[in-house]
């Protein structure tokens, strides 16, 4: 299981890298960052790229930095650099917990959040944090810079709005305010396996009412999103197992699983059904 | 003297059990591995550690259909790749005739065997049809993507259920039936009180060790002798078959065992790389490497299991057993491989487990399917037919309104009525259980697990709503098949022992447990001893590493060449020391007078020495401190055991985690403990993942699904559980001198029984397993019907 | 054909080699670098056989490129062993029969390696979800963890001696 050949390119800086990208992309050249993915496809030559712009050299995208409302992921930052909050409040907190449940501690050492998000994996889990807490995804090619919104961003399974020239060079995950509950919730076979099914939600509570709900459900469609039907059912309410069990009955009949038999559809809609209920029953301990 | 004596077998053993040294004994004791030492250092030398110069890369290009009809294979544009050297198809190698299997008594098999490269049909993905040769596994990978097969397509057969199909033109898919059986089972069933009948299937899965195959052939020209290194298990079997596929004598063929990363019986039989590596190396001139990659060993590497069976007993109104018909169907998959039918004659031969069965009937429908083919896998034929067996026994404990212990114990053969006779065969040997008190290891276990107090704890944890069972499954396993084994034991002038033994290592600690036993007998530390094993150019004779035999077999043959120089010994010291041999011992290392341990003593070395073919003092003697050790056994001897599984099931996604698991088991005597915990914990693991998350599946087209490690589920260690064993030495075996009995399959043979009864009892719903592996996704649906709820947690 | 001059260092030794940007890591430790003590299970990520150390971090060497390792400190299971000494988890894993084949245990050495290295008071949860990374054939890991553990409760004595 031996990779295709390929050229290999290592720029210094993100200027260097789209210059690179900019020729090579239509040769079916791709960034190389953490690898844990396109290491694999391509030893089973699934990917086989003919260059790799190998992007880990490149000082300013290992930055993670904390601004007065996001916190900006460069495209290097590994997933390891989540083990311990790296920001003080509840986004700090929900990463940490996130990222357990990613693969395997030497995978989380290589593999990088922007990786990910660029792959698109509907059983990633960072993708499901993006698209739950409403990332920003920062784009640059050698014909400029754009920010996307991330329901922009991702367009379907494994598809991204990302061009071919184009390099993912941070992710900006706005803060969430002091107090915000949230709550994750994976079943997998195993631990550090692809989720058959998961769930991040979060809210904050203001006179004992749920406000600004966000139920997100991954690994069971071929994006992971938010569900707005499952979100509306506790919007304003107070939180109760009656109403958190009503929600994860909207979710599960809301979402679109894509299984070849209808038993397995049904299965994954039980699971919707099972995660996402207790990704709620964890949040309200949270604070 | 103590003598041991086997009861009434045609083959009498009568070897005195030397009174040895009156020292601590070495056997028995859970002393630490010669092996170890260069394993952590990572100084093992596994098949892709070896290297030559000059040596080429074989890669092998593989079917990517099913089943069809091969109209040709362009191979030109691969041959002019860089670095490639030779490219072959089967008419480079049309010469050589398929792989044979070994003896059994069933005919008609020959013409279901597979080539070395496909001939006129492809039967499975994953099949060779063509091979590279490359300076570089990189560049004989690229060359095999540019390899062209035009292949037709045939209709797919992928169940040995539906009716055989053609494997090829006058021969059916079903190569053979396999019928046993004895007494009056129509009779039995036509005057039952009740008949229990259950439909049960096993899903594929296999050893899957972590080690891929590789084999590095090379041909010494100048000596004419043609080597292979990289092989394990059966080496003296695959070189004389091999030598006889490639024409040549064995005496100028070798094969060599360095370290083996895992067999389970998956490794080590003959498959189409072996010979393919060895006819390149004498064809090409240069050392040829081959080493599998991940994906070719899921797809290439013999599968096992597959089997459905559809069970009937009848009984009577206590729930004895009257008699018992099983008709199942073995999934072979693609050709009859090295094995043969084995795996389905034990299945028919063993199913019977621990219990007295009046009558009973076996009949297997052997059937080939375009799917991987199959061969052993740790515990074969009985892990499955303990599943069957054990969920009729769980069957009938709930028709007649029982505890499946009660009901057990009703049908256990006793240990007064041992040695015990089936008029049974399995792998042509009689079915004589040696000995056994399984309703003794019954008692032992319940008190073990404190059963009744047991039960009522998860009873009190299903009233407040958890989903928690037990269940419990008995076996009888089978270990030490002969026919015979021998070890050359050789003490040199430094006082170093060399063991050589035709039996092989798979990573068990075989060289441990012989060196004990040698130990043992010439009162020397176990770490002098050097063992020497899988050299077929060392020893002429081996049977190898498998069904458990190696303790039995080769340790039996250790202590008999070791008794063998501890009389050479003392008569040698007899007449150095001039103090009559009866007067003497042999401790740590030395001869010396019993009535004056302090006295003069000569060391094994000096004796070495004394008897070196140039010393002075041979006085026709027959020179060197060596000799060798023959053991036969015509027949196997059986450990059992019992498994108990405690289950709890998430009610939300249907997974099974298993809290904590006993394994029970007999061995008769245990050499090494600790070595034998490990090998039954290991098997363990295994056995929980054919129960819980092993499978090999397919697409409708006979594609592979499980191609990956991604796929294909092993446990970690986060999915074992809190893990109790307890080994007995209740009943020695009367077949060899120390009593031993292998314990290489009791961790794995129990395992799907025992997790599906106790899934049955979490979920409140005997009966409701009729399949492995267990999957979450059917136990939500059950839950889904039967009205669970999903009880938030508090 | 696209070869590289490159120069890693393993176990404080440096190694001049020539690979193909595609040669992966473990290849280059194995192949170019002589040292075959690291193993290769899977060449896709999933078995952790390949493990070692770079810059302090366990990583699955099969999920690297050579050309990407140069300048990063690496570290085998054959740079365990001090002076021929085995190190005390080596010793560890014998006492506790922590091994069966074999193959696995390289990978093992090195994760435990850098799991102790970066904390060795890590809790014994953490170690079973650490050590859940790799896969084991032979011992059904019981024995490994308690190899582990025994070693990590004998950092934790000598810290507070």
């Amino acid at each position: 299981m031996k990779s295709c050949s390929f050229q290999y390119h290592q720029p210094k800086t993100v200027q260097q890298a789209v210059e690179i990208l900019a020729d090579v992309c239509v040769d079916e050249g791709r960034i190389l960052a953490g690898g844990q993915t396109l290491i694999p496809a391509m030893a089973m030559r699934l990917a086989r790229p003919t260059h790799l712009v190998d992007i880990n050299r490149i000082s300013e995208l290992a930055l993670l930095a904390v601004a007065s409302d996001h916190l900006s992921i460069g495209a290097c930052v590994r997933h390891a650099a989540f083990h311990e909050p790296v920001v003080d409040g509840p986004l700090g907190r929900l990463l940490s917990v996130v990222v357990r449940h990613i693969a395997h501690l030497p995978i989380r050492m290589r593999g990088t959040f922007c990786g990910s998000l660029a792959n698109a994996d509907a059983a990633s889990e960072w993708c499901l944090v993006a698209a739950t807490l409403n990332a920003t995804i920062n784009l640059r090619s050698i014909r400029g810079e754009r920010s996307l919104p991330v329901n922009e961003f991702f367009l379907g399974f494994m598809s991204t709005a990302l061009e071919p020239d184009e390099l993912l060079v941070a992710t900006h995950l706005p803060l969430l305010p002091e107090g915000t509950h949230f709550g994750f919730e994976e079943y997998s076979r195993r631990s550090g396996d692809f989720a058959q099914a998961m769930s991040l939600v979060s809210f904050e509570l203001r006179n004992g009412l749920m406000l600004k709900v966000r139920i997100g459900v991954g690994a069971v469609e071929g994006a992971a999103r938010r569900l707005p039907q499952a979100e509306a059912v506790l919007e304003s309410q107070i939180p109760s197992l009656e109403c958190f069990a009503r929600a994860a009955e909207a979710a599960a009949q809301t979402v679109e699983p894509s299984e070849p038999s209808d038993e397995e559809q049904q299965y994954k809609r039980e699971l919707v059904r099972t995660v996402v209920l207790r990704a709620l029953q964890k949040a309200v301990k949270t604070a | 003297m103590n003598m041991r004596e086997s009861q009434n077998m045609t083959h009498t053993v009568a070897v005195a059990r030397s009174e040895g040294p009156s020292k601590a004994s070495v056997i028995g004791r859970s002393v630490t591995r010669l092996e170890d030492g260069p394993l952590v250092r990572g100084d093992g030398s596994f098949a892709a550690d070896i290297n030559f110069a000059y040596q080429i890369h074989m890669r092998v290009v593989r079917s990517q259909i099913a089943h069809g009809r091969i109209i040709k294979i362009d191979i030109d544009e691969a041959l002019a790749q860089p670095g490639v050297i030779a490219v072959w198809t089967h008419a480079d190698v049309a010469e050589v005739p398929p792989i044979p299997f070994r003896a059994t008594t069933l005919k008609g098999l020959e013409p279901y065997c597979q080539h070395i490269l496909a001939r006129d049909r492809v039967r499975y993905v994953g099949e060779p049809i063509a091979v590279i040769f490359a300076t570089d596994p990189y560049l004989a990978e690229d060359a095999s993507d540019l390899v062209w097969p035009e292949i037709e397509p045939l209709p797919v057969l992928l169940d040995a259920f539906e009716e055989p199909g053609e494997f090829a033109p006058g021969l059916s898919t079903e190569p053979a039936v396999i019928r046993k059986g004895y007494g009056d089972v129509d009779a039995a069933f036509a005057g039952a009180h009740a008949i229990v009948e259950l439909d049960l299937a096993i899903g594929r899965h296999s050893g899957v060790p972590l080690e891929c195959r590789g084999a590095v052939a090379r041909y010494d020209a100048g000596r004419d002798v043609l080597e292979m290194h990289g092989a394990a298990k059966k080496s003296h079997w695959n070189r004389d078959e091999m030598a006889k596929m490639l024409g040549r004598s064995p005496s100028g063929f070798h094969l060599y065992e360095g370290h083996v990363g895992g067999g389970f019986g998956v490794r080590g039989e003959l498959y189409p790389e072996d010979v393919l590596v060895c006819l390149a190396a004498l064809r090409l001139r240069r050392p040829i490497k081959w080493i599998e990659d991940r994906r070719e060993h899921l797809i290439a590497t013999n599968h096992s299991r597959q089997q459905r069976h559809l069970i009937k007993a009848a009984i009577d109104a206590e729930g004895h057993l009257l008699a018992i018909h099983d008709e199942f169907f073995h999934d072979q998959g693609a050709y009859v491989r090295t094995h043969g039918p084995r795996v389905a004659d034990m299945a028919a031969g063993l199913l019977l487990g621990p219990y007295r069965v009046p009558a009973y009937r076996a009949l297997g429908h052997y059937r080939l399917t375009n799917k991987t083919g199959c061969g052993t896998y740790r515990s074969p034929g009985r892990y499955e037919t303990t599943f069957v067996r054990e969920r009729l026994m769980d069957a009938i404990a709930k028709r007649i309104g029982v505890d499946p212990v009660t009901l057990r114990r009703r049908n256990l053969i006793k240990s007064s009525e041992m040695p015990y006779a089936r008029p049974l065969d399995a792998l042509g040997v009689d079915v004589i259980l040696d000995s056994g008190d399984y309703a003794g290891l019954l008692d032992k276990t319940l008190m073990r697990v404190n059963w009744d107090q047991l039960n009522t704890n998860l009873a009190a944890r299903r009233a407040e709503g958890e989903l928690v069972g037990v269940g419990l499954a008995m076996f009888v396993e089978k270990s030490g098949l002969g026919p015979s084994d021998g070890v050359r034991l050789t003490v040199d002038v430094t006082g170093s022992i060399q063991l050589v033994t035709g039996a092989a290592s798979v990573g068990q600690g075989m060289e441990t447990v012989l060196a004990q036993i040698c130990a043992e007998e010439l009162g020397v530390k176990y770490s002098v001893i050097r063992v020497l094993h899988g050299r077929t150019d060392l020893i002429e004779f081996g049977n190898g590493a498998h069904a458990s035999r190696v303790t039995v077999m080769s340790g039996s043959a250790t202590q008999i060449a070791a008794q063998k120089i501890r009389r050479k010994a003392l008569e040698a010291g007899a007449i150095i020391l001039k103090i009559p041999v009866d007067e003497l011992e042999l401790v740590e290392g030395h001869v010396r007078q019993l009535s004056h341990p302090q006295g003069p003593s000569v060391s094994l070395g000096d004796i070495a020495k004394d008897l070196h073919p140039s010393s002075r003092t041979l006085a026709g003697r027959e020179p060197g401190l060596s000799a060798e050790g023959w053991f036969f056994s015509e027949h196997m001897n059986y450990p059992y055991g019992i498994h108990v599984a405690q289950v709890n099931i998430d009610k939300g996604t249907g997974e099974v985690k298993v809290e904590r698991y006993l394994v029970a088991y007999d061995v008769g005597l245990a050499v090494n403990p600790m070595l034998i915990k490990g090998q039954l914990v290991g098997g363990l693991a295994q056995g929980l993942g054919g129960a819980l998350y092993e499978e090999f599946t397919y697409d409708q087209e006979g594609q592979p699904l499980s191609t990956t490690l991604a796929d294909y589920l092993m446990v970690t260690a986060q999915e074992m559980p809190q893990v109790d064993v307890m080994i007995t030495e209740d009943a020695p075996s009367p077949l060899n001198p120390l009593g031993m009995k292998g314990a290489g399959e009791g961790g794995t043979n129990g395992v799907g029984a025992a997790v599906a009864a106790a899934v049955d009892n979490a979920l409140n719903a005997p009966g409701f397993v009729t399949r492995l592996p267990i999957k979450p996704m059917t136990i939500h649906r059950h839950l889904r019907e039967t009205k669970y709820k999903v009880v938030p947690h508090a | 054909m696209n070869q590289r001059d490159i120069v890693l260092k393993i176990n404080g030794a440096e190694h001049p080699i020539q690979v193909q940007p595609r040669r992966t890591l473990v290849d280059a430790i194995r192949d170019d670098c002589g040292l075959t003590g690291t193993h290769i299970g899977c060449e896709h990520g999933a078995c952790g056989a390949c493990t070692v150390l770079v810059d302090g971090v366990p990583v699955r060497s099969c999920l690297m490129f050579a050309v990407q390792a140069e300048g990063c400190e690496i570290r085998t299971v054959e740079g365990l062993a001090c002076a021929g000494q085995l190190n005390p988890l080596q010793q560890s894993f014998i006492e506790h029969h922590a091994l069966q084949c074999g193959f696995c245990t390289p990978g093992f050495l090195m994760l435990a390696t850098g799991l102790l290295e970066q904390n060795r008071a890590i809790s014994d949860e953490e170690l079973l979800d650490a050590l859940s990374s790799n896969l084991c054939r032979c011992t059904g890991y019981q024995n490994i963890l308690d190899a582990v553990k025994a070693v990590r409760n004998a950092l934790a004595a000598d810290q507070t001696a």
